[in-house]
């Protein structure tokens, strides 16, 4: 009895908090927009009887995902998404690793140090740091003074405003989610499997290759997907540090709600969205579940 | 092993598989290994033996090449071996820790190595299927290490460290984390494997029964030094050191001073060099007919239990030997018969007589020396035993051990000395418990004399 009530906390969050909603924007996503207050058509009048919820049901149609399947723009902003979360993860792994390499190959003494480091640009405001990126990338910018300050180029460059800097953000914005987990998976590693791997045969890069990275993949993979499955939704990065073109989801549907008032449609490109999530969550959810097996 | 002595050490024209030369090795101020120099030959089971700390991770290190010599060289077959890296030598490793990976299978683990080689496919299946028969892990080829036990775990460790077929296998405390009943199997199972592949096996240890049990020679080392190189059986009965003495096995200590004593016949005549001993009349002598005797306890058990019954004893009995002996040569009674002249008397405290030692060197005369003593020389009786050397002491703890146990016994002068006896019989002749009076006594060769402070 205790136990099912402990275990229906989380269920109940679930349900309140999470499937409600989800419902409540999946039938937004069904109805049609209106000028109005709620700005859609129909609403749910249960006071007028049974004739009226079927009324009400019969209304519902699934015309606004035929509109996102004929408007190229949904099309192209779901996959200039994808492209740009994609590359941005792998960016962020790129600069991710090695921090959580050399995190985990630190002095035992040094590594709750190293540690607070990785967490410490989180004590200040998100949005605060996304647009302290704007005074580095931009013309005049910290990055393009130095770059012509050591000769390194005579022209500046153009990055704010381009798909360029929209990577740099999420890669810095997302680094910790990338480096705690790999560092947790490294530092949980023996030393003595390299020492064993060089005493068989193996150079210092094949025991790299043949031991610490296949024994980091659940680190890996568990980074990742905690930057690739918000970058894909992103919208504040996008909206600061990118350009006209860059086009994402998020923004869309940022631009649906609020300025195109069509509840409707933003509410489909939403339900879109996390249906696209559902793939890398769940196989999320699987390497979590398999990395648990594997430690017992 | 079992017609000829394998003992290549002891010939001068065997060329040795490693070498140290004056190696030294230092991690920063610290002194890890002391300009050491030792052979070990091919075939060999070479156990490297003492306290942590005492260098022998580090010699071991330095023989699969994770650390260089700070000075001097190391020859694996006359090669200096000091620049070559891990990957690149004739030699493997068992770690402590086992050190499988575990995201490849027990197979995998094995075909490690070979397939590093670039072995051919079939020829690795094969040395693979060979070393899961050897280490009777053919069940358990498709298992992860952590489906298996740690005595699985230990035999893959040993199977893949031996499947390159290595000139050299080194084995950093294999058994540490095994159970005492499975290490000893397990003890066997690495000498047979020794035997069956041919490979010299370095073994890192510090328990010393294991080193005792495996290996052809044991080194005791202390302070990056090695104290002494000897088979198991010279370490036990001779160590070199009061260290090594103590180190292996059980011993009891006994300091004093040395005197050299007479080495012509002639000194029987003499009274023995411990006065305060007192005569017993009833003692036997020694004579060339060698008649059983009643003890103390047969003494007594004639005189009150049997003597009432069958009257007094059988004039033919042994009585009379002891008359005719005494009556021959009435002096050395008060004196211990069967001590051998020469050797040293130690003198080591007011309340006891001087320890006799025939086996040592007279040149320890006047110095200051430590018998050693291992527990089961030792002999412990309720009534005075006519021995060269006798201690009375009071049983104050008594360590039952099943096979044996172990007598801990307080000396008249406050000494606490331990003696181990078999228990032989379930019930003992000689009850002896807590609080009981006892002599302890020994031969002139039981113990062994050391220099003091060694």
């Amino acid at each position: 009895m205790r136990r099912a009530l402990l275990i229906s906390i989380p269920y109940l969050w679930l349900l309140v908090l999470f499937l409600i909603p989800f419902v409540i924007v999946f039938k937004i996503s069904l109805s049609d927009a209106a000028i109005a207050r709620p700005p859609y058509l129909p609403t749910l009048e249960l006071s007028e009887g049974w004739a009226s919820i079927k009324e009400f049901f019969a209304e519902l149609d699934f015309e606004n995902y035929t509109f996102l399947g004929e408007d190229p723009l949904y099309r192209l902003a779901y996959l200039s998404s994808l492209k740009i979360a994609v590359v941005s993860t792998v960016l962020t792994l790129l600069v991710g690793y090695p921090i959580a390499y050399g995190m985990a190959r630190a002095a035992p003494e040094w590594r709750p140090t190293l540690l607070m480091l990785i967490i410490l640009p989180f004590w200040t405001s998100f949005l605060i740091r996304v647009y302290a990126w704007k005074g580095i990338l931009s013309t005049e910018g910290l990055l393009n003074q130095l770059l012509m300050g050591i000769g390194l180029v005579d022209a500046p460059l153009t990055i704010l405003n381009t798909n360029t800097a929209v990577y740099i953000g999420i890669a810095y914005t997302y680094l910790p989610f990338m480096v705690l987990p790999i560092y947790s998976a490294l530092e949980k590693m023996d030393d003595s499997l390299l020492e064993a791997a060089e005493d068989l045969g193996c150079s210092r890069l094949q025991a790299f290759w043949m031991v610490t990275m296949p024994l980091s993949r659940a680190g890996i993979f568990a980074g990742s997907f905690l930057v690739f499955i918000p970058a894909l939704g992103e919208f504040v990065i996008p909206s600061l540090l990118g350009g006209s073109d860059t086009l994402m989801i998020g923004k869309v549907l940022y631009e649906e709600f609020f300025s195109n008032r069509d509840w409707p449609v933003a509410s489909a490109v939403a339900v879109i969205l996390l249906l696209i999530l559902i793939v890398p969550i769940v196989l999320f959810q699987l390497n979590q579940q398999k990395q648990q097996e594997a430690g017992k | 092993m079992a017609q000829t002595v394998f003992a290549p050490w002891e010939d001068s024209q065997e060329k040795p598989l490693i070498e140290f030369v004056n190696v030294t090795k230092r991690f920063g101020d610290f002194t890890a290994i002391d300009n050491l120099s030792q052979k070990i030959y091919a075939r060999e089971f070479f156990a490297l033996l003492g306290p942590s700390g005492c260098g022998k991770t580090t010699m071991m290190r330095m023989l699969a090449g994770f650390e260089t010599p700070s000075e001097g060289k190391i020859l694996l077959a006359g090669q200096d071996i000091g620049a070559v890296p891990p990957n690149k030598r004739a030699v493997n490793m068992m770690f402590q820790s086992y050190a499988l990976f575990p995201h490849l299978s027990v197979w995998d683990n094995i075909a490690f190595g070979l397939k590093r080689e670039g072995m051919a496919k079939d020829k690795i299946a094969a040395r693979v299927d060979e070393m899961l028969r050897l280490t009777r892990l053919e069940k358990f080829a498709r298992r992860k290490p952590h489906q298996i036990s740690g005595g699985q775990r230990q035999r893959v460790a040993l199977a893949r460290s031996l499947a390159k077929a290595p000139k050299l296998l080194l084995l950093d405390e294999p058994l540490g984390a095994l159970d005492k009943k499975l290490r000893q199997e397990t003890q066997f199972e690495l000498m047979d494997i020794q035997e069956s592949t041919g490979t010299t096996f370095v073994i890192v240890t510090h328990d010393q029964e294991e080193a005792m049990t495996v290996a052809s020679r044991v080194a005791v080392m202390d302070h990056g030094r090695i104290v002494q190189v000897a088979t198991p059986d010279v370490i036990y009965e001779a160590p070199n050191s009061v260290y090594v003495a103590d180190f292996i096995g059980d011993v009891n200590l006994i300091s004093g001073k040395a005197s050299t004593r007479k080495a012509a016949p002639a000194s029987q005549s003499k009274p023995a060099p411990q006065p305060a001993k007192p005569a017993e009349p009833t003692s036997p002598s020694p004579s060339d007919e060698r008649r059983p005797q009643p003890n103390a306890m047969g003494e007594w058990l004639h005189d009150r239990v049997l003597e009432p019954v069958l009257g007094k004893r059988d004039p033919n009995t042994p009585a009379p030997i002891v008359e005719q002996v005494t009556a021959a040569e009435p002096q050395p009674v008060s004196a211990p018969p069967e001590i051998p002249a020469g050797g040293l008397a130690i003198t080591w405290s007011p309340d006891h007589p001087p320890l006799i030692a025939s086996n040592a060197s007279e040149t320890f005369g006047g110095a200051d020396v430590v018998l050693a003593l291992r527990p089961e020389k030792l002999n412990i009786s309720t009534t005075k035993p006519d021995a060269p050397n006798v201690l009375r002491g009071k049983v104050i703890d008594i360590a039952y051990l099943g096979n044996i146990s172990t007598y801990h016994v307080q000396l008249d002068n406050g000494t606490m000395v331990k003696a181990q006896i078999a228990n032989t019989r379930r019930v003992s002749r000689r009850q002896i418990t807590w609080e009981d009076e006892v002599w302890l006594s020994f031969t002139t060769t039981a113990g062994v004399v050391l220099e003091q402070g060694t």
